[in-house]
């Protein structure tokens, strides 16, 4: 009963701060929105029995990644969105075929819903724990696409002093 | 006792608000946010399939698409900074020249 309420409640605030990021027309509030998303998606990493991914979504996405994006927005003192009158083709077509996938998705999820799991609070929990199980395949299995994502790390890095350095 | 359907269910539905977001906005941040939304979505599908087969493994993917995800924010938004100083605007349908 606790674990139906906690999803419900974190799941409708994921799923307002989302659609409030569609509505809303100017930058901050868009980015302010995706922040609470992220927290509320963080809880239910915690319901999952995701420890580990929990906290570094807090640390690196509501914390490193949205600052750099609020960040931004204030460096490039951006306003409201204009309203446009270009093509709206995307919209009219992507618009329906969003809604065509969302609810195809749904289907097939409560057609096969007695194929998964019910999933509770503490059953799926790792010896000795879960950061633990974790560091344990990033320094084993998947040693060599961590030592990869280093050098990916490094690129972006330069990439990004080269891309931001003023002309001249 | 919740089904694990109705985590992937919220996952579906937050990456369509994403794709959403990618169609209707047309400030380039926001398009990058969307992007962002987007991969939290999949990344939540990752964990409920993790949970669901008892295996570590979904969670160290959901970090490695954190840390390209972060790689990706950085380079991004030089990019939009970039885009900025020689076009003087965020929004995409001005920006739709290839040489000024």
């Amino acid at each position: 009963m606790l674990h139906e309420v906690l999803f419900i409640i974190f799941g409708l605030i994921c799923v307002g701060g989302a659609v409030n990021l569609v509505v809303q027309r100017h930058p901050i509030n868009s980015a302010l929105s995706l922040v609470v998303v992220m927290g509320a998606l963080s809880l239910i990493y915690l319901l999952l029995g995701a420890e580990f991914v929990a906290a570094v979504q807090i640390i690196v996405y509501a914390g490193a990644v949205m600052v750099l994006f609020v960040f931004v927005i204030m460096l490039l003192n951006a306003g409201a969105e204009e309203r446009t009158t270009g093509s709206h083709v995307a919209l009219w077509v992507g618009g329906p075929g969003v809604a065509v996938l969302a609810g195809m998705i749904v289907y097939l999820m409560f057609r096969n819903n007695r194929n998964f799991h019910r999933v509770s609070i503490g059953n799926f929990v790792q010896q000795p724990d879960n950061t633990h199980g974790i560091a344990n395949l990033l320094f084993t299995r998947f040693l060599l696409p961590f030592e990869i994502t280093s050098v990916l790390i490094l690129i972006a890095i330069m990439g990004a002093v080269v891309l931001a350095r003023r002309e001249g | 006792m919740v089904p694990l359907s109705w985590y992937l269910i919220l996952s579906a539905i937050l990456f369509c608000l994403g794709v959403t977001a990618f169609l209707v906005k047309r400030n380039i941040i926001t398009i990058f946010m969307s992007i962002e939304l987007m991969l939290n979505a999949v990344n939540l599908s990752f964990v409920a399939f993790a949970n669901h087969w008892r295996d570590l493994n979904g969670q160290v993917f959901v970090f490695f698409v954190m840390v390209v995800a972060a790689a990706e924010a950085a380079v991004g938004l030089a990019i939009i900074i970039a885009v900025f100083r020689t076009r003087e605007t965020l929004n995409v349908d001005r920006v739709n020249l290839l040489k000024l």
